[in-house]
């Protein structure tokens, strides 16, 4: 459905976007994820025509948003990191008038219009102009905009940005039940979003892709090593040196202590459960066990990893990829 | 076409949804009224003395007020028309809705024609401002409507060369001050370019005269429709045009 491959994007000296390919699947919601500035906007400007690529191709819907724009446009909707509201206009003139320009039929511009408000519930700002929106109604009108056509691909740059928690859940909730039908590409830096909404997960990190995987995968991956967090209460006897000696175990280290009660983390052979062995142990001496749980790396945790890792290991190109100014044509 | 036709409503909406419109409207209105006044009042002079002669022939009115109050308003038009255009595509950018309509099923030319249409109807609007003041001619003496509906056809061609490289300015910057300052400028360039042309050599001066957009207004007030005329002021237009969707698209290349 989208088909990214060799992109890479410059701006003068600047390489913002460095070889990027990946791939989406009719019904996939792919997070991009990246820091500030790592050419996911860039990405996106590409994949909805607005602006070419220096290299590489892209294919949205079938049609290369290059060789056949006007085609590939029909079937792409796109909310921008601002929404593109025209002040003066009310909501629904607004949302006419992008019905008319993305070529929705005069006949079903009413029933679209209304289907689209109700689903990203703006129904009640209808007459106000979007100038006195406050930013969760701009970004909602954005995203009904980018919706009004009913597109294949859906193309979302930041959608939950300015969103109160409320309106961001109902945001994720919208987004996860377009899925299936729609084929989208959300960008974010917030991490438990993508975990979320999304199928697969594309880091990107100073315009290069570092990791492509499911977000389960990905845990698992780079976690390596299982790690019990275990806390003991073991009245005064050598906890740690019993935990390291049950097999299985590879390391253990102190990471609290209060009086008699300590808390280890204990780490294990990746894929060997040890908690009955380590709960048998700690019962059997006649300790306290207080508390016993698998310490699971948070997206956050991947992410920084990944993207340390990637920092770490130089590629063999030069340092041209700097950090692109994302926003730099508002 | 309904694509083009969406974006000139827009446009046009746009104008009258801001200030825009009505100061533009209401100046040259003003001006217009003023200027009329003026010429009404020299062309009574005019008359009470052709007739205090004992001239014949009455002063004809198409050639004693009305083309010369369409030539001396064209002015008002260098002041005007930088305020029109200057937000046609500085203010997209400066808000970022261009990446709605860039991103939007269009073509480029669609969207720069919508432009063009929508600086083009609020043009219309501003002269038909001036249709009761010749209206009222109508009803007093007994002018010829050709020549005026010539001249208004002539006006609406002049006003499409300035619209059409104002929009070019405007696509050039996101600053609508820098946009009105410099399309201000080059209107008044080309107003005043054959200026010097008597100083030229005969095929200097020839192109300098060719090149001034008001020259070719002068036949059209006359009633007369010239090719020459015609072809000088729909190839200004399409170059105008031509330009703003060749600025486009480098600034797409640029980012």
């Amino acid at each position: 459905m989208i088909e990214v491959q060799h992109l890479t994007k410059r701006y003068g000296p600047v390489t913002a976007v460095d070889d990027v390919s990946f791939k989406a699947e009719r019904g996939e919601i792919l997070g991009f994820l990246g820091p500030n500035g790592a050419g996911k906007t860039t990405t996106m400007r590409v994949l909805t025509g607005y602006m070419p690529a220096t290299d590489g191709k892209a294919i949205v819907a079938g049609y290369d948003v290059l060789e056949q724009p006007v085609e590939a446009k029909r079937r792409t909707g796109y909310l921008p990191e601002t929404p593109p509201l025209y002040p003066d206009m009310t909501v629904f003139d607004y949302l006419t008038f992008c019905a008319r320009i993305k070529g929705v039929p005069r006949s079903e511009r009413a029933t679209r219009l209304r289907n689209v408000m109700e689903r990203t519930q703006i129904a009640d700002v209808a007459k106000r102009h979007c100038a006195k929106l406050s930013k969760g109604y701009r970004q909602r009108v954005g995203l009904a905009q980018a919706l009004l056509h009913n597109p294949e691909v859906l193309i979302l740059d930041e959608p939950t940005a300015g969103l109160d928690p409320k309106q961001i859940i109902e945001t994720r909730r919208l987004i996860k039940g377009l899925g299936g039908d729609h084929t989208i590409i959300l960008s974010t830096h917030i991490l438990p979003e993508v975990s979320q909404t999304c199928n697969r997960i594309v880091i990107i990190n100073k315009g290069r892709v570092v990791a492509v995987d499911t977000p389960d995968n990905l845990t698992a991956r780079l976690r390596g090593s299982e790690t019990l967090y275990v806390q003991v209460d073991a009245m005064g006897a050598d906890a740690e040196g019993m935990l390291s000696s049950i097999p299985g175990v590879t390391r253990v280290s102190t990471s609290d202590r209060r009086d008699s009660i300590a808390g280890f983390e204990v780490d294990s052979d990746s894929g060997r459960d040890v908690r009955r062995e380590l709960a048998a142990a700690i019962v059997n001496r006649g300790w306290g066990l207080l508390e016993l749980r698998p310490m699971r790396m948070g997206l956050e945790e991947i992410f920084l990893k990944v993207i340390t890792e990637d920092a770490a290991v130089p590629e063999t190109a030069p340092e041209t990829s700097q950090t692109a100014p994302e926003a730099s044509h508002e | 076409m309904s694509n083009v036709l969406a974006i000139a409503h827009k446009e046009l909406k746009g104008y009258f949804a801001s200030p825009i419109a009505y100061v533009v409207i209401g100046l040259y209105a003003i001006m217009f009224g003023y200027f009329f006044y003026a010429l009404l009042l020299y062309f009574d002079r005019q008359s009470m003395q052709m007739a205090g002669l004992g001239g014949a022939q009455p002063v004809n009115v198409n050639e004693g007020l009305i083309r010369p109050v369409f030539l001396n308003t064209t002015v008002i038009f260098l002041f005007i028309l930088p305020m029109v255009t200057m937000r046609t595509y500085s203010e997209e950018k400066r808000s970022g809705t261009i990446e709605l309509l860039l991103t939007a099923p269009l073509t480029d030319f669609q969207i720069i024609a919508g432009k063009f249409l929508g600086a083009m109807g609020l043009y219309a609007a501003m002269l038909a401002v001036t249709i009761p003041h010749i209206a009222a001619l109508f009803w007093l003496g007994n002018p010829e409507w050709i020549p005026i509906v010539v001249t208004y056809l002539g006006l609406l061609l002049m006003g499409g060369c300035f619209i059409s490289v104002g929009l070019f300015i405007s696509s050039l910057t996101k600053n609508q001050i820098v946009a009105v300052m410099a399309t201000f400028t080059v209107f008044l360039m080309l107003w005043v370019i054959n200026w010097i042309a008597s100083f030229m050599g005969p095929r200097a001066q020839d192109v300098l005269n060719y090149l001034s957009i008001t020259d070719h207004l002068d036949d059209f007030t006359r009633g007369v429709i010239d090719t020459k005329h015609l072809v000088y002021y729909i190839s200004f237009i399409s170059f105008g045009l031509y330009l703003t969707m060749r600025s486009v698209d480098t600034e797409r290349w640029r980012g």
